[in-house]
């Protein structure tokens, strides 16, 4: 363990959780001026700094800051007979798998310290020091990313049970038992794509896209059960039951207020991002951009030869990007569907979601086997 | 007694679904997200008014505040016949009659408020005054709803108050014409040639 190591992993945690800390205030701001644009609206465009006279509105963008400014300052309210270390435990809780899960995401290609500014040849290892853009390489890749999401659950049931409010509670165990039956499908989804890729690792995949095609044309199937489950595991509309305003007020975070609830808040536009980050790497090809090669653009007749340094930058350029796109397209199903009853939301999960995954899996064998003769 | 079965509405595959149904609906909003987010604020369907920057312009019979129109010269319209006060259900205006002077061609014939307040906190802004004046001396068409304060007195509205706002076109005087004595048009009455 040299001390390039450490130093380079520890900058590629603070770019990760700079992704994640500077997209969710976004994504608050986000989701309010996209839905208003939806729905004929203007949003927040007001917060304004006043600097020398002239008020900075940057189309609202500072709303988050006086959210946040605001829930800092805000009364913290714990109801008298609640569970106090519990009920401080588990916005923690809640929020902590939102932040591991983007480890195992790589966001570039392989990056050679010593040919930085050269172009590189198209394939193979080469010499000198060499870091994988993506925090950790984990051998069990996507089943990390399933274990830890699992974890998700202690959360929300946590603050549901500990609040010593029926609401809450009731969201509590909604979530529970939401996201422990779409944590099934969740893996079961993808397994398929574990079958074409014929990998765990998720920089595999990616570069299996890159040899081949993105994952949502062999897989679409895969790619719209996987989003359905991801959604549910990040309660968000139309599988936000759990916090249903209309039958249990907010479900279990009723009895957070403040920086609290900020954090059950953040957390949840947190698994937006890592769910976006999963799904781009799993179906859109990841960091790859296409047409680009190690050593730059390959149009066919015509080839742009690029440094290093810039086919990376690109790289991790075109990885934010489809983030933010698929991240618009998640806030775009958000406003679109008005929320399921519980019981749908069961039913969809088991005797939909499920059978379809299992028969997916089937399919691709199948079709696997034949493709081999 | 007979009951009515109603058959359970069934779902078509399409709907059953999902898929077309979520991409029917993400082409409804995608498209009014399209619409709202790239064509320029005065052109699009966005109804909302940024407030106090921009105000909607009333339309042209809303009753806002009071105001008393103005003769040419500038006095008020107002004869202190006191039958808005007398109209008034909210019983909000207070009007003390005086006589002009006696070189005066008016005297004798009309008379002037000298004293002419309305109360825009009791006021309930019904517009009686304004149809029982026969003079078209006060009117409701300055367009401003009344300003906030937290003071009581601010909202004794004077003589000079009332002649100090204009109507929503800019205007202190009304369309309608004044006959001044002795002018084509006026009906002659005055103290010597009375009914």
């Amino acid at each position: 363990m040299d001390i390039i190591f450490i130093v380079a992993t520890l900058l590629k945690i603070v770019f990760v959780l700079g992704i994640l800390f500077t997209f969710s205030p976004v994504m608050v701001w986000a989701e309010r001026r996209q839905s208003a644009m939806i729905q004929d609206r203007v949003g927040p465009v007001r917060a304004g700094i006043n600097i020398f006279g002239h008020e900075i509105r940057l189309l609202g963008l500072l709303h988050p800051l006086a959210d946040t400014i605001k829930m800092i300052w805000k009364e913290d309210f714990v109801p008298p007979r609640a569970d106090k270390v519990l009920h401080a435990a588990a916005p923690i809780i809640a929020l902590t798998p939102a932040l591991a899960t983007i480890a195992v995401v790589p966001f570039g290609d392989m990056l050679y310290l010593d040919h930085l500014l050269e172009i590189l040849p198209r394939t193979g290892l080469l010499s000198g020091e060499h870091i994988r853009l993506q925090v950790a390489n984990l051998n069990i890749g996507i089943l990390y990313i399933f274990a830890i999401a699992g974890t998700g659950i202690v959360g929300a049931a946590i603050a549901g049970y500990s609040s010593d409010n029926k609401f809450a509670l009731l969201g509590g165990i909604r979530a529970a038992g939401q996201m422990v039956s779409y944590e099934v499908t969740l893996g079961l989804s993808l397994v398929g794509c574990f079958m074409v890729y014929n990998t765990l690792l998720i920089e595999n995949m990616v570069q299996w896209q890159h040899d081949h095609v993105w994952g949502i044309f062999v897989q679409p199937l895969s790619f719209i059960l996987f989003l359905a489950a991801s959604i549910a595991e990040t309660k968000r509309v139309p599988f936000d039951a759990p916090e249903g305003e209309s039958e249990i007020v907010a479900g279990y975070f009723l009895e957070y207020s403040g920086m609290k609830f900020g954090m059950f808040f953040m957390g949840e536009f947190m698994e937006v991002v890592t769910g976006s980050a999963l799904i781009v790497s799993l179906f859109f090809g990841g960091y790859h951009v296409p047409f680009l090669e190690r050593n730059g653009f390959d149009f066919g007749q015509v080839q742009v030869l690029m440094p290093h340094i810039a086919v990376i930058g690109l790289q991790t350029l075109s990885f934010l990007i489809k983030i933010t796109l698929m991240m618009w397209f998640q806030l775009m199903i958000r406003w679109t569907l008005p929320r399921f009853r519980y019981d749908q939301i069961m039913n969809l999960c088991w005797k939909v979601i499920l059978p379809l995954s299992l028969a997916n899996i089937l399919v691709t064998g199948v079709v696997i086997l034949w493709l081999q003769g | 007694m007979a009951t009515k079965l109603i058959a359970k509405p069934r779902h078509t595959l399409g709907e059953e679904a999902f898929v077309p149904a979520i991409t029917k609906g993400l082409g409804l909003t995608i498209s009014r997200f399209v619409k709202n987010t790239f064509t320029p604020r005065d052109h699009g369907e966005i109804a909302t008014v940024d407030y106090p920057e921009v105000r909607r312009t009333y339309p042209e019979r809303f009753r806002g505040v009071h105001r008393l129109t103005h003769r040419e010269d500038g006095s008020p319209r107002c004869v202190a016949c006191l039958c808005c006060s007398t109209a008034c259900p909210a019983q909000c205006i207070h009007i003390e009659p005086a006589e002009y002077s006696a070189d005066s061609p008016q005297a004798g014939y009309e008379r002037y408020p000298k004293v002419f307040v309305i109360d825009e906190l009791r006021c309930i802004f019904c517009g009686y005054c304004v149809e029982a004046c026969p003079c078209d001396a006060i009117r409701m068409d300055t367009g401003v709803h009344m300003p906030a304060s937290t003071q009581r007195e601010h909202f004794m509205y004077g003589k000079e108050t009332l002649m100090s706002l204009p109507g929503q076109k800019g205007t202190f005087v009304t369309a309608n014409p004044r006959h001044e004595p002795g002018e084509a048009g006026h009906p002659g009455i005055d103290r010597e040639h009375g009914h």
